[in-house]
């Protein structure tokens, strides 16, 4: 059996903007993923915890807040804190260009921004979960 | 170090990946699952299940948060489906857990059907070997929403819940068979909507004519608000003379022994057929025999008679 690609998804802080992050859940969902939707109102250590819990390989959040530049930050240090360093982070919403760069460079994967095709989110998922590989050994 | 020595460790990222080597059923997962087996037994198997959105996921948070309460470690895993058109899932039953502590002592995970059609996927049994051996003292198990007949999690549980709502009422009566059957206890879920005392009725009236057979448990009807973590406890407590129940009489001990024997049998049916069919391949050319079937020159019922003598010879 193909390995499945396993994203959670996940809205931080007090945003109740969901209509997008549900869209882009149908849309890897039927790309033949397996989509772990968390809801609303999560903290960076609920979500990296739900990561971990859930062994995904990538993380994707979504902020229309505005909020994005404190909470991709903490979500990034509590994934090194939790040692889950190595799973994907990635995201969308209002985000301006600046911020998107400078969140590049911290370490989120790529940010999308309204007006981004799902497919394009699908393929750069799909390219980034294939160039991943582990060597650890199981026993 | 490897992943299973900081699983025997206690290490959560370690449980995770064991989880991920089972579900995907990678090279040696069978070896693997035989040492963990040879260090568990000790779990407490709950099923749940019942129709899509009668609020398994929310009593599974109610009861996690019950058992935390008695010190115990919850480990839980739930089934969602998976589309047999595309082979996505979209996994939604963690969004009524948050708030749970993240020391180890709880535990989620969501597992998509991978193409089971019986409510669970095909590892969920397997899964609950992992949880077993890590140390959850309780095994939480939360099927996708069912209809009658996707009835597998009597293969992986000590004790099911069946859960229903005051909708589930028109149906009830005309329920025979299946889901009504498999129920050591019934929960009447969203007591706080009109048509739950109806159901509640009807429920016990059904189970009432019954036949009675002598030093059977009394399938128990209770109602419950998930949302509001209402009678929770008598859920609880109901769970918990079950299982004594189930000690004392001794079916405890047959039921897991039951579930045993079937397991056996699955994994050997696995592996023959794997085998049978390999070696088949190897004299047989079944693209040639499936037009020949089609052409009506053979047919099934013969040739496997026919392929299998030549096999077993
Ligand atoms: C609909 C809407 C609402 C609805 C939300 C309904 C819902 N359940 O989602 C309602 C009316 C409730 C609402 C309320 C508010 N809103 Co409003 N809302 C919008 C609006 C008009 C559209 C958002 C939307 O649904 N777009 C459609 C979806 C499909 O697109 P999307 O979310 O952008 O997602 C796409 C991409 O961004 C990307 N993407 C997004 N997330 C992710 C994640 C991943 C992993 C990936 C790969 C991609 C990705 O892919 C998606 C698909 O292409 C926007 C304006 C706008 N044009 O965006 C304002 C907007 C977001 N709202 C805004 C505000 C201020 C509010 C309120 C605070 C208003 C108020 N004062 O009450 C409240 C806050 C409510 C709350 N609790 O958070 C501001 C935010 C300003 C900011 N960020 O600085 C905006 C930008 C309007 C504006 N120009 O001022 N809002
Ligand atoms: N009124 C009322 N609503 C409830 C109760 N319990 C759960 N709900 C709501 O019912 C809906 C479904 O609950 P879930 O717990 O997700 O149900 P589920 O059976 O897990 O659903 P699936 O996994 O999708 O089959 C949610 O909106 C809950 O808030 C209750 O006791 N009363
Ligand atoms: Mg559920």
């Amino acid at each position: 059996m193909a390995k499945k690609i396993r994203v959670l998804l996940a809205k931080p802080g007090l945003d109740g903007h969901d209509r997008g992050i549900k869209v882009v859940a149908a849309a890897f969902r039927d790309a033949g993923m397996e989509v772990i939707y968390t809801g609303l109102r999560q903290t960076p250590p609920m979500i990296v915890e739900a990561a971990i819990q859930e062994d995904v390989d990538a993380i994707g959040i979504s902020i229309l807040s505005g909020a994005h530049m404190t909470l991709f930050p903490a979500i990034l240090e509590e994934m090194k804190k939790r040692g889950a360093g190595d799973i994907l982070l990635f995201g969308g919403g209002i985000i301006p260009e600046d911020d998107k760069i400078a969140l590049e460079k911290m370490g989120v994967a790529r940010i999308f921004t309204p007006g981004a095709p799902t497919e394009e989110a699908i393929d750069f998922l799909q390219k980034a979960v294939a160039r991943k590989s582990s060597d650890e050994k199981i026993m | 170090m490897t992943v299973l020595d900081r699983f025997y460790e206690g290490d959560i990222r370690a449980l995770s990946k064991v989880i991920s080597y089972v579900e995907n059923q990678q090279d040696r997962y069978r070896e693997l699952l035989g040492r963990l087996f040879r260090q568990g037994g000790h779990s407490l198997r709950v099923g749940l299940t019942g129709p899509p959105g009668a609020g398994k996921s929310t009593l599974v948070n109610c009861l996690a948060r019950a058992f935390l309460k008695q010190n115990k470690k919850v480990g839980v895993i739930a089934v969602d489906p998976t589309s047999p058109f595309t082979g996505g899932a979209l996994l939604g039953d963690r969004v009524r857990m948050n708030d749970f502590p993240s020391d180890g002592r709880f535990y989620f995970r969501s597992m998509a059907t991978r193409g089971a059609l019986g409510g669970l996927a095909a590892t969920t049994d397997n899964i609950t070997v992992v949880y077993d051996s890590f140390g959850f003292d309780v095994t939480l198990i939360e099927t996708v929403g069912v209809g009658q007949i996707e009835l597998d999690i009597i293969n992986t549980c000590d004790v099911v819940v069946v859960i229903l709502v005051p909708e589930s009422g028109d149906s009830v009566q005309t329920m025979k068979a299946g889901l009504m059957e498999i129920a050591d206890i019934f929960c009447v879920n969203k007591a706080d909507r009109e048509g739950s005392d109806r159901l509640i009725m009807e429920l016990r009236q059904t189970l009432d004519t019954r036949k009675k057979i002598e030093n059977a448990w009394r399938v128990p009807v209770i109602s419950t608000v998930g949302i509001q973590n209402k009678n929770i406890d008598r859920l609880i407590m109901k769970l918990e003379e079950f299982v004594a129940f189930q000690k004392e009489s001794g079916k405890f001990e047959k039921h897991r022994k039951t579930q045993l024997k079937k397991k056996i049998e699955n994994i050997l049916q696995e592996k023959i057929s794997g085998i049978i069919l390999d070696k088949m391949k190897e004299f047989a050319d079944f693209d040639k025999i499936i037009t020949d079937m089609y052409e009506g020159k053979t047919d099934p019922y013969t040739l496997a008679g026919e392929l299998f003598d030549r096999v077993s010879r």
